[in-house]
């Protein structure tokens, strides 16, 4: 299994340069975590990796499966493999969240999968993400809660079976009862042939989803990586104690 | 030749529905229009005198009218250079198996027997300028309901036809109802008598397939009183390189109490002008609903219109248009009100891209009359990228004291944030974009029975995928 491959990532934003030559690795098969302050690019990152037209990247390589992903356009990263739950998913009026997804599954299927198997699938994976069964008909995020549009990107995370999950703040906005069920959801879809990015402000996202490893982001680069242990430092003695 | 015009020729090459069948005809008039022409189309036709009188008339009118003063440019329309009747063949057919095979295939492709066998309660398909194929379930003839095309009706229901033709769009309400009004040739002739609910949608298809073949037809409605019909119809066009002229006219009669549903699909090819009158009359309690749909056509110029003229009636217009490129669709809605505690909605959406223009344009009247009337308008456009445009031009005329108006107009682009996050799941970008439309005009098209909405959605996407990537 090829892992997600950053290596000196240089991106800017309106001519403002905001990862400044970021280098990370994650295998499959594990859960890494980014933590950084407000502002340091972290969501530029998630964003960047996905192919956002607005982020340009003007030196570095990030590679998956072998592929400069930085060529390819979002739908042809999304085939390959990545998915980036958002930190604002927007809302589309008018179009079903079951039907998008249907349309999302079959793109990357040789034979589309038929409706009531399709219904039956996420009706299944709407109940264990304690989602009513209502969301699936109505417009994409239209009128859903900040939680509800979190528990539909891991809704769609598992329906869509990604390789390498990009999770961009997803614990902003949910109270503990809901972050329990997206920490579950995401830890039910952990498994060797799989990778993971957990981007997150705060620690106690952490606390769910074990991390193998965790990377501090400050100022558009990676200052320091180590276990599990490197984020209940943080915890306890904040982002400016960390040596740049 | 402009660069519009030039555009326009350009993405006829993509147009899906653009197959056309080599042209049979027993009689055709020569191009061009006169007073011989007009009296030669009534003759073929074996029309009583009254008609070709009113013809002729009409004709008087047409070449005394301007043009409209207002909306998309007509001036490259060469009404010398138009067939104004074209008889495909001698005899209506009685079923489909009497249908030429040349007309069968087109037929086929878009699918009319099928639609028929599923809950569609009859089909008149119009070929050229007559109904070739009509049949029409028992138990509606048993109620009494005629559904049948106009020169029919007026063979066989004279008195009717001669009580109502006319008479809510005058051949001088404008040049394009004087053309209908002169040359006029097949379109339905509806009849429900009071009480009768048609349950069933009542179907037509229009085409036009002769070679600068102008297409005028007429159709007349009759909803006594406490009835109700949902009549559809969908048009589809060939491919030519010169243009076509479309002048409908279309007269609707709500009686007290009794509702009307008229629902249009088209998607004319990219060359023919699309000028069309719509107008119902509607009594005390009566509903009427517009539902109108357009996509293809260069240029499009429709405001079908309610007139309110009993204590309380109703009506609606929701229509939806799309302008690509060359294209400038020029619609929107007329409310008349002209009784007490009349109301009226009119719902606009409009969609356009490379280049494409889209305008509303409405009529929202009280007239003194109208006391304790209300209307709501609210227009809607979506603009896919910066060579399109979209404006809007309401009219509001308030004669009546104690009268409610709301206007509510929104213009918006697709965007950058919505494709992204569309496209992050794996859709590209024509695919996407055609989600950001189909939910737009969703409102819409749920009004619409199935089959046209799984029609238009696909339109819609052929549109999409068209000129992007």
């Amino acid at each position: 299994m090829s892992p997600l491959v950053i290596d000196s990532l240089h991106v800017s934003v309106d001519d403002k340069e905001i990862l400044k030559g970021l280098s990370l690795t994650v295998p499959t098969g594990e859960v890494h975590a980014i933590m950084g302050p407000n502002g340091s690019g972290k969501s530029t990152l998630a964003v960047t990796l996905m192919g956002h037209p607005k982020y340009r990247v003007t030196s570095g390589t990030a590679m998956f499966d072998d592929q400069d992903i930085l060529k390819l356009s979002p739908d042809a990263r999304s085939k390959l493999g990545l998915f980036l739950s958002f930190q604002y998913p927007q809302e589309v009026a008018g179009v079903s969240l079951g039907n998008f997804l249907r349309t999302a599954l079959n793109v990357r299927r040789k034979e589309p999968m038929a409706v009531p198997e399709f219904y039956t699938l996420i009706q299944q994976k709407a109940e264990q993400m304690g989602m009513d069964e209502d969301f699936i008909t109505r417009g994409i995020n239209e009128n859903f809660s900040g939680g509800e549009k979190k528990r539909a990107e891991i809704l769609q995370m598992m329906i869509l079976e990604p390789r390498m999950c990009i999770l961009d703040e997803t614990d902003s906005g949910l109270d503990i009862d809901a972050l329990k069920i997206v920490a579950d959801g995401v830890n039910s879809l952990r498994s060797p042939d799989r990778g993971f990015l957990v981007i997150t402000h705060y620690q106690r996202l952490l606390n769910y989803i074990k991390p193998d490893v965790v990377h501090v982001l400050i100022d558009g680069k990676i200052v320091r990586t180590g276990g599990a242990e490197v984020a209940m430092e943080l915890e306890v003695s904040g982002y400016e104690t960390i040596p740049t | 030749m402009s660069s519009k015009v030039q555009m326009a020729t350009k993405s006829l090459g993509t147009y899906q529905f653009g197959f056309s069948y080599p042209e049979i005809s027993v009689q055709k008039a020569p191009r061009g229009l006169s007073a011989d022409i007009v009296k030669a189309i009534s003759q073929w036709k074996h029309e009583p005198g009254w008609m070709t009188e009113k013809r002729l008339q009409a004709y008087a009118v047409f070449k005394q009218k301007q043009m409209p003063p207002w909306g998309a440019d007509l001036s490259q329309i060469d009404f010398d250079n138009i067939y104004y009747y074209l008889k495909p063949i001698e005899h209506q057919a009685r079923s489909w198996n009497d249908v030429p095979d040349s007309m069968k295939k087109t037929f086929d492709r878009l699918g009319i027997p099928e639609a028929e066998k599923k809950f569609l309660a009859g089909v008149g398909a119009q070929y050229d300028s007559e109904v070739i194929y009509h049949s029409l379930i028992e138990s509606l003839t048993k109620k009494g309901v005629i559904f049948t095309d106009m020169d029919t009706a007026l063979r066989e229901y004279p008195e009717i036809v001669k009580q109502y033709f006319g008479t809510l769009i005058p051949a001088s309400d404008n040049k394009f109802a004087a053309l209908n009004s002169a040359t006029w040739s097949g379109g339905s002739f509806v009849y429900v008598p009071k009480g009768v609910h048609v349950d069933l949608p009542l179907q037509a298809y229009f085409r036009i397939n002769a070679k600068n073949m102008g297409q005028f037809e007429r159709t007349l409605i009759i909803a006594e009183e406490g009835s109700y019909v949902n009549y559809v119809e969908g048009c589809t066009a060939p491919v030519y390189a010169s243009d076509s002229l479309h002048a409908a006219v279309v007269e609707i009669f709500v009686k007290k109490g009794a509702r009307v549903r008229y629902t249009t699909i088209q998607n004319w090819s990219k060359d023919v002008y699309n000028l069309v009158t719509k107008r119902a009359r509607v009594d005390e309690e009566g509903t009427m609903e517009w539902i109108d749909g357009n996509l293809g056509s260069r240029v499009t110029m429709k405001y079908p219109s309610v007139y309110l003229m009993g204590r309380k009636a109703h009506g609606e217009v929701l229509s939806i248009a799309f302008a690509g490129a060359g294209q400038y669709q020029d619609a929107g809605g007329k409310a008349i009100h002209n009784a007490p505690e009349t109301s009226s909605i009119i719902t606009s959406k409009s969609i356009c891209k490379d280049g494409g223009r889209t305008s509303y344009r409405g009529l929202v009247h009280m007239a003194p009359a109208a006391k304790g009337s209300k209307s709501n308008v609210k227009c809607d456009a979506l603009i896919l990228d910066s060579a399109s445009r979209s404006d809007t031009y309401p009219t509001m005329k308030i004669r009546a004291k104690d009268v409610t108006l709301g206007h509510e107009a929104t213009v918006s682009k697709v965007g950058e944030e919505q494709l992204f996050y569309l496209m992050s799941r794996g859709l590209d970008e024509p695919t996407a974009t055609g989600l950001i439309v189909s939910g737009f005009i969703e409102p819409i098209v749920k009004e619409l029975p199935l089959e046209y909405a799984v029609e238009l959605n696909k339109l819609i996407q052929l549109e999409m995928e068209g000129s992007v990537g």
